[in-house]
């Protein structure tokens, strides 16, 4: 035990050193060769498989794990990447208990699916420890294609985009290509800095090009890039961070979860990190999951997710909450921020207010309770930040404040694609979510940048 | 609680499991071990004649097909006979027979095929108070080069003159393993008969090559990077070793000849199969060689339940029970129509069965109905075949459902007739008598 663990406020180094690398351990170790014959040998290979059907990409999984089981790994590992060139990642942080593994026949028939996440992940680690590419770039066709954004739309789009031959540049505002899957994203599910690999092994095709510190509407503009490319596809994400809409929420003390795990995911040294003794998490997504329990093993001593709305209404999937219980968060329903409660501007404590559904609307019961806090993180869902477009080209359509995007991720505009949380689409927020539109728009692309006789 | 005591050809035992001629029975540590453990009997491994003993391979003497999690399903070996001086294993049979007094115990022998090796070996064996001999026609491998094991057992002129020697030699009875490395079991046991065998037992090993190593290009097991074929044996080879049980016991030739059956028993179960279908008792190797020999308590026990449960009080309520419904093709009624059904509570949706009868059967099997994932058997289009029922991961789910006389079989369109009618008597058999015409 150190000091640090119940010292008040935010600060770094609550744990002893050596504690940190156990703690954000991967948290689903890998399967061993064994392991991962024995689980393939599970598989049902289902007619029309719901899995399959389950899947954003829609990975043909059955396939992929008889080629598992019969000892043909590589041969796995393309299956997957056939459709999902990001299949590494997304075996690391897809939520297969609602995607894949929900539907497998026998989750369905005893409550115990085949461990299709982890077997992708043992395909996909064979192939990418050799770096085997399995994509060789079609002709150059002297096309080029600029995308906004190195996360996983970007990626995806980039990657399918190479292999027909066209030159693909890909401007990325921060430091490291990867988005959500670099800066997002809990560190246990993605250790041994995976993303960066998985970048690399990404553009080991050739012909794709990042472009870093190079943000949209600041150091690059939409009417330039659809002036000097044959196509664009933005891939910008959401930078907008919902407030809480509590009094007092400028309080020091009151924190974006996002940026605290992008902090957290780039720290050398966790043990610097500052993390408060109390911490209260509002929200009930992935990202308040995240947050919370990193904090926990930061070494905060309570952590508390509070919640408007009940268990079932959680975005957080029945897993996340198990985990985060498990790892010694609180989770409380029914309960939306009223008040921060600061002491010399610092957070000492949030009130809260009981919440009720009447008449089928969500609405306060009067009542509150105030909780001790020293940290409050807000992850109450993110907005896509439009400024990026504004004046920097005609306006592309918006609806619900993202972009709008059609079936194949074209918007309002020409040669202007767009895919993955910044738009619109019926997909879920999710990394595989936006592989499927990265990659499907780039399909769209193809298909009008060589139908006018150009290539 | 039902009786398990065995008797089979004069010999008893307090249970009818038996450990084969192998490897668990080679010497006397192993057999205490297993008497201990609970077996029935054992036949020893088997004795060659005296002089230098066989030399074995100093590599892999197994090889083995696995199913999921790595469960063994088939094992196959190129070890021969005893290695072990012949003194050596008749002071051990000695003493672990007056040891063991309630437990079986037979000698297996493989001698060259000529009367003077048989006739010098049996009375040294008789000597150590051997309950019986085995005569030793089945080893598929290496002996067999030498004129011995299966060589001999393929040929049913020499099973039945070295029988007869035995007889004439040796007041033990004669118990002859068969090969099933022929063409028509019922021959080579046909032949053990004349010569006058008390029993038969079988199968022995079945000739094989369990896999390839795509590195070497050498068989397994693979001796320096050459490999042998070895005798097959495991779960794998039960149903081949139930069809030639059976076959013996309702040759009418044959029929009422004891039977010790051997062939993939692994649990009470499968030994309850072989004496339904004929055998007096059952000897037990791989099971033993994969699990150790505590799986006879299990055997034990399981075997009890069950005759308690469908009121059979001894082994004789049970032996040769099936063999009766062992009929040839031809006679089985062609009249009885059953259809595939599908029970939806228990269905988990996996579409194996639609697959298999769409792409491989007969399309009878719907996949989507009203745009929903639905598995249905279409009567008019399922022949019943039971394919869905075995590929089906799920016990119970589809069943085969006979239909009742008079029903109409929706894909013929015709009531099911309530009269036996075989193929010897049917129109489209050329063979079939004619009814004259008016």
């Amino acid at each position: 035990m150190t000091d640090g663990l119940y010292k008040d406020g935010i600060v770094s180094g609550r744990l002893a050193p050596g504690q940190y690398a156990e703690n954000f351990a991967d948290l689903h170790p890998p399967l061993d060769a064994h392991e991962a014959l024995v689980e393939a040998d599970r598989c049902y290979f289902c007619y029309d498989a719901p899995c399959m059907q389950a899947c954003p990409t829609s990975i043909d999984i059955p396939l992929f794990i008889r080629e598992i089981a019969t000892g043909n790994p590589l041969g796995a590992a393309k299956t997957i990447f056939d459709q999902n060139i990001l299949g590494g990642m997304c075996a690391r942080v897809c939520p297969t208990e609602t995607l894949c593994e929900e539907v497998c026949v026998r989750e369905v028939a005893e409550g115990k699916p085949v461990k299709i996440g982890q077997l992708q992940r043992y395909a996909t680690d064979v192939a990418m420890k050799q770096n085997r590419q399995f994509y060789e770039r079609a002709a150059p066709t002297g096309m080029k294609v600029a995308v906004v954004g190195a996360g996983p739309a970007g990626l995806a789009a980039a990657h399918r985009l190479a292999t027909y031959g066209h030159d693909v540049v890909v401007f990325e505002a921060r430091p490291k290509a990867g988005g959500l899957n670099e800066y997002g994203i809990a560190a246990y599910k993605s250790t041994d800095d995976f993303a960066q690999a998985e970048v690399d092994y990404v553009t080991g095709i050739g012909s794709i090009r990042i472009e870093h510190g190079r943000a949209l509407g600041r150091d690059i503009h939409l009417a330039d890039l659809t002036a000097a490319y044959d196509a664009v596809f933005l891939g910008l994400g959401l930078a907008g961070v919902n407030a809480l809409r509590a009094e007092g929420e400028d309080a020091a003390g009151v924190d974006n979860a996002v940026e605290f795990i992008s902090e957290l995911r780039q720290a050398s040294d966790l043990g610097a990190l500052p993390v408060g003794r109390r911490v209260v998490v509002i929200g009930g997504g992935m990202t308040a999951i995240d947050v919370a329990v990193q904090s926990k093993l930061l070494g905060a001593e309570e952590v508390t997710i509070c919640y408007r709305r009940g268990k079932e209404h959680m975005n957080a999937s029945a897993f996340e909450q198990e985990l985060a219980a498990a790892k010694g968060v609180a989770i409380r329903h029914w309960l939306q921020p009223k008040r921060v409660v600061s002491e010399g501007g610092k957070v000492t404590g949030i009130e809260l207010e009981y919440t009720a559904l009447r008449d089928g609307r969500l609405a306060g019961t009067g009542e509150t309770m105030l909780l001790a806090a020293d940290q409050v993180f807000k992850a109450i869902g993110q907005s896509f930040d439009a400024g990026a477009l504004n004046g920097s080209g005609p306006a592309l359509r918006l609806d619900g404040g993202r972009i709008a995007v059609d079936g194949e991720g074209r918007t309002s505009m020409t040669r202007v694609w767009a895919g993955g949380d910044c738009t619109n689409d019926d997909r879920e927020d999710l990394t595989v979510s936006s592989v499927a539109a990265g990659r499907d728009a780039a399909e769209s692309i193809h298909r009008v940048l060589t139908s006018n006789g150009r290539a | 609680m039902a009786d398990i005591r065995n008797n089979f050809v004069g010999i008893k035992s307090p249970n009818p499991f038996w450990l084969a001629s192998a490897p668990p029975t080679d010497k006397a540590y192993n057999v205490e071990r297993a008497f201990k453990a609970g077996w029935g009997g054992v036949v020893w491994k088997t004795l060659g004649e005296e002089g230098p003993p066989v030399v074995n391979v100093n590599g892999p003497r197994y090889g083995a097909i696995w199913g999921a999690d790595r469960r063994l399903l088939g094992l196959n070996n190129i070890e021969l006979i005893t290695d072990r001086p012949l003194q050596v294993n008749l002071q051990e049979m000695k003493q672990v027979k007056m040891n063991w007094p309630d437990r079986a115990l037979i000698a297996s022998i493989m001698v060259p095929c000529n009367e003077e090796s048989w006739k010098a070996i049996l009375p040294l064996v008789e000597e150590t108070g051997a309950d019986g001999i085995e005569l030793n026609f089945g080893c598929p491998h290496g002996m067999s080069e030498r004129g011995m094991g299966s060589a001999v057992g393929q040929v049913p002129e020499y099973i039945e003159m070295v029988v007869r020697w035995c007889k004439q030699y040796t007041r033990m009875p004669v118990i002859t393993k068969l090969t099933p490395n022929i063409t028509d079991i019922r021959r080579p046991a046909r032949a053990a008969h004349a010569g006058g065998t008390d029993a038969v037992s079988l199968i022995n090993t079945i000739n094989s090559i369990t896999s390839v190593d795509l590195d070497s290009f050498s068989p397994e097991p693979s001796i320096g990077g050459k490999g042998s074929h070895g005798g097959y044996c495991g779960p794998a080879v039960k149903p081949i070793a139930l069809n030639m049980v059976a076959e013996i016991a309702r040759d009418p030739e044959t029929h009422g000849l004891p039977i010790s059956g051997i062939g993939g028993i692994t649990t009470w179960r499968d030994a309850a199969e072989f004496m339904a279908l004929g055998a007096g008792n059952v000897q037990v190797c791989t099971a033993a060689m994969t699990y150790g020999f505590k799986i006879v308590q299990e055997m034990i026990a399981g075997l009890k339940n069950w005759m308690d449960e469908k009121g059979h009080a001894t082994l004789d309520d049970v032996i040769g029970r099936a063999t009766p419904n062992v009929t040839d093709w031809k006679f089985l009624n062609l009249n009885y129509v059953a259809k595939a059904r599908i029970n939806q509570d228990l269905c988990i949706k996996c579409g194996r069965c639609h697959i298999a009868c769409e792409d491989t059967s007969h399309q009878a099997i719907t996949s989507m109905v009203d745009g929903v994932r639905h598995f249905e058997v279409m009567e008019d289009e399922c022949v019943g075949c039971n394919l869905c029922v075995n590929v089906c991961p799920v016990q119970g789910c589809i069943t085969m459902e006979p239909l009742a006389a008079g029903v109409i079989d929706q894909r013929t369109g015709q009531p099911v007739s309530p009269v036996y009618a075989n193929w010897t008597t049917h129109p489209n058999n050329p063979m079939a008598p004619k009814v004259a015409a008016e």
